[in-house]
């Protein structure tokens, strides 16, 4: 039953919940995001690698990426992937103040926080609203 | 390696339920993580029912009221009632604070109490801080000192010198904050956590502390300072306003700058 004695022949002591009752909170959601995302995105970069080879090996071959690409699985992946990138690349440069000591009192990082999220959407907006309309364009 | 689930002799069952004294009128309801070594049964969480109107304001209040009155068994530390000694320090609706400066009021519905997370539990809400203590020793946390003290007075500190050390020896070492960080909690024996790094900031910033680069020596360590990765939840729940992760990233920028 206990997974370690403490010593003395006494069972081990209980080890006092954590995640499971630590209110979730802007500071470690977004924290956890960050990591989160940057897994998707190494996995997207795999991806990028089929694009980019399936583009080189010709023809017949790029057919296959494209027909998966734009399939709606595709689409919505792209989607994730590039909030994704994003919210990670804001994110990151969060990351690169505090590197440098900046923006460390609750106000500010609640504020710069909401402007990360807020960006990571507006960005991924408009990659996508200008990448259509060139298509269309095009 | 992080686990993210408890293990099998700390899941928390269902207890027991204490009504209130009279039953009818305002109630509010507190579940409380209750943990009774002897007993070798797994921790459970009791409820308990109390007439606001006849409990104090704050959350150590009702603990107080509920030890006096409804169920002596129930184990909790306290002291100064008033902030300053630490030893309340709990998790007290999903964020550890300190009970005797958290009002009751500020809590909506259910008031749930458990020990400071991630912690051995020695009994019900009082956990065991032998490591974190350790951990607090190991950055040796007093002035040291090569050069001669003065033989007529002791060591002076300019003011703008002594006001880098304000927000910091504030620190009365509740806990609070290593025990809301995750890095901590699936790192506690390697990471020193935020109030220690905090407290070794504050030696570092010292300006009569002759042994920073000893210190920083001590920290620059995959584990002991680089485990802080700007969660923020320390500062978001220090009862007394300071701002570890401010701390921690100053160190990591004394590290830089050293090079």
């Amino acid at each position: 039953m206990a997974e370690q004695s403490s010593g003395n022949g006494a069972p081990a002591r209980p080890v006092s919940p954590h995640l499971s009752i630590y209110r979730p909170q802007l500071t470690s959601v977004l924290s956890i995001l960050h990591r989160m995302t940057g897994v998707i995105l190494a996995s997207g970069a795999a991806m990028l690698c089929a694009w980019l080879l399936t583009a080189a090996a010709g023809e017949r071959y790029y057919a296959w990426t494209e027909w998966f690409l734009t399939s709606w699985l595709g689409y919505a992946l792209l989607a994730a992937w590039s909030w994704c990138l994003f919210y990670h690349l804001c994110n990151g440069i969060r990351h690169l103040f505090w590197d440098a000591g900046l923006g460390f009192s609750l106000k500010q990082t609640y504020a710069s926080g909401a402007a990360v999220v807020v960006a990571s959407f507006v960005l991924t907006g408009l990659s996508w609203g200008l990448g259509l309309a060139c298509n269309l364009a095009g | 390696m992080a686990q993210l689930t408890l293990p099998q002799n700390s899941k928390v069952r269902k207890g027991r339920h204490f009504p209130t004294e009279g039953g009818a009128g305002k109630t509010r309801r507190f579940r409380i993580y209750r943990h009774d070594p002897e007993s070798g049964e797994n921790p459970r969480t009791d409820t308990y029912d109390l007439d606001p109107e006849r409990c104090g304001p704050m959350v150590l209040d009702a603990l107080i009221k509920i030890k006096n009155e409804v169920d002596s068994t129930l184990t909790f530390r306290r002291s100064c009632r008033e902030g300053i000694c630490g030893s309340c320090a709990m998790n007290v609706d999903g964020t550890n604070t300190l009970a005797c400066i958290k009002p009751i009021d500020e809590v909506k519905g259910e008031v749930r109490i458990y020990p400071l997370p991630h912690m051995p539990v020695v009994k019900d809400l009082v956990p065991d801080m032998a490591d974190f203590y350790a951990q607090y020793a190991s950055i040796e946390p007093w002035m040291k000192t090569d050069s001669a003290a003065p033989a007529t007075q002791e060591r002076l500190q300019a003011p703008e010198d002594r006001e880098k050390l304000d927000g910091l020896y504030e620190c009365i070492l509740c806990a609070c904050c290593s025990t809301s960080c995750p890095s901590y909690w699936w790192n506690g024996d390697r990471y020193l956590g935020p109030a220690t790094l905090l407290q070794a900031y504050r030696w570092l910033a010292d300006s009569r502390d002759e042994a920073t680069g000893e210190r920083l020596d001590e920290l620059e360590d995959p584990f002991r300072l680089y485990r802080c990765h700007t969660i923020m939840n320390c500062t978001r729940t220090c009862p007394k306003h300071l701002n570890p992760a401010k701390a921690i990233a100053e160190i990591k920028k004394m590290m830089v700058a050293r090079r």
